[in-house]
């Protein structure tokens, strides 16, 4: 559907609900399109439908009702590991296998993939270059030799590691103190800036929804109740969204 | 001091015992484990086989050995009198520590791993064979280790049906009112218990990745 000039849609949600059997639904008829590039904040309160939002995307879960299409097409129509392959997917625990270096949890993918030793290793080294750690002193690292920054880094690494076009980050930071927090916010910002990719980012914090959102859509109860840019937020007279709003100078 | 020169004179027959014992031992407990690697894996793949691999297993457990023995003695291939039996008869209690450590192995798993492993696209295969088995490994280990000890027990019993081993030492021992020949075969024995239990626990260490030595590489 080419609805809008120049930007291409890559990700959307077309009346998206997915329940549990027997259960509430935890999304309610979504709908929603993310563009190339953009940087999409979901926002909402804990039980709010981020986290499920994302998975549907990758397809970790199926909707209810409702279809999400990917480039177009519906994830359910998508070989499921082509799909996750194309998509960068970073948690807020990490995830990094414990048994595995650095190299070689950053290297999955591309290994898999089966791409050469040089090539895997090379890729690698940037981008370890690319989060911000010395690829000499932590590729030979195991997880549990980080701190709960640098294994962040890995994971944003590790997500990137093939080059997908399209990076879901599920609260990244949410697990760091304050000031790695916004170092690391501040690095996302920069790399965003410099590769551009399609972002789907989910967080509690509004601050952080301003600071790294070209879009904020705000969620509650699995409802979509506020989608715009973040002035267009600023604006907005939705009760959740004021009350978002007022944490914001608290 | 009798006791000694008692065990020296016999030194040929205990030794060459002992190794009939070792051998019965690690051929049952390898096969075994051949078994029930592959079962504790089903179990995690599908939860409804999984509950009924499981519970067969404890049920396999609870049936006294030397009854399992007394069962299998009229069954075609399976039984009958010597090793054979003997052999079915260790595999069957070898089975559940192995099954169940593989199970619990893999499902102890941190869920976060899991979920970063299929979110990347790994396939259940790749997820298997790349992180979970290489996590569970010195789990299963130690499931290996107590079915191995709990084999070198029940191997002596299987002198009863003619398998040889320790346990024939035993057995003459009791039928000849002989204490010193039950200490020549239930020491050695014990020791082979021990060693067997030390030994593949060094192993087990050896096989734990260090980031999670702290956590489950202990006992």
């Amino acid at each position: 559907m080419p609805s809008e000039t120049g930007s291409s849609t890559v990700l959307e949600f077309d009346r998206v609900s997915f329940r549990v059997p027997d259960g509430p639904a935890l999304v309610s008829e979504l709908t929603l399109s993310v563009s190339e590039g953009e940087s999409l904040m979901l926002l909402g309160r804990s039980g709010s439908g981020k986290t499920t939002t994302l998975r549907l995307i990758n397809r970790l879960l199926d909707p209810s009702e409702g279809e999400v299409r990917v480039k177009g097409v519906a994830t359910t129509a998508w070989d499921v590991i082509r799909l996750r392959r194309s998509i960068g997917y970073v948690i807020q625990e990490v995830g990094l296998f414990p048994h595995l270096d650095v190299e070689r949890n950053i290297g999955m993918i591309p290994t898999l993939e089966k791409w050469e030793r040089e090539r895997v290793s090379g890729r690698v080294r940037e981008l370890l270059e690319l989060v911000g750690l010395a690829p000499d002193e932590f590729a030979c690292r195991f997880p549990h030799e980080l701190s709960g920054g640098q294994r962040q880094r890995v994971g944003v690494a590790r997500a990137l590691a093939a080059d997908p076009p399209i990076l879901l980050l599920d609260e990244p930071f949410g697990a760091l103190d304050q000031i790695t927090r916004i170092e690391m916010q501040q690095q996302f910002r920069q790399l965003q800036q410099r590769l551009r990719k399609t972002v789907v980012f989910v967080t509690h914090d509004i601050r952080e929804a301003f600071l790294l959102g070209s879009r904020i859509a705000l969620l509650e109860g699995g409802r979509l109740v506020a989608n715009g840019t973040p002035e267009e937020l600023r604006g907005s007279e939705h009760p959740e969204a004021r009350i978002f709003l007022s944490s914001l100078n608290a | 001091m009798e006791l000694i020169r008692f065990f020296l004179e016999r030194r040929g027959e205990v030794l060459s015992l002992s190794l009939e014992h070792l051998v019965l031992v690690v051929a049952s407990t390898l096969m075994a484990a051949l078994i029930a690697v592959p079962l504790g894996i089903v179990a995690t793949r599908r939860a409804r086989l999984g509950r009924w691999i499981l519970g067969l297993a404890n049920v396999v457990q609870t049936i006294p050995s030397l009854a399992l023995i007394g069962f299998l003695i009229p069954l075609p291939i399976l039984g009958g009198i010597g090793a054979r039996t003997a052999m079915v008869v260790l595999v069957f209690y070898a089975l559940l520590p192995i099954v169940r450590n593989t199970y619990t192995g893999i499902t102890g798993v941190d869920p976060a791993i899991r979920q970063a492993a299929l979110g990347m696209g790994l396939t259940d295969r790749q997820l298997l064979m790349r992180v979970e088995l290489p996590l569970a490994l010195p789990v299963i280990f130690a499931g290996l280790r107590v079915a191995t000890v709990v084999s070198v027990g029940v191997a002596t019993i299987a002198a009863y049906i003619g398998a040889g081993g320790l346990g024939s030492l035993i057995f003459r021992g009791i039928n000849m009112l002989d204490n010193r020949l039950i200490l020549a075969g239930a020491i050695p024995a014990a020791l082979m218990a021990l060693g067997a239990d030390w030994g593949l626990g060094r192993v087990q260490r050896r096989l734990t990745p260090a980031g999670l030595r702290t956590e489950r590489g202990s006992s």
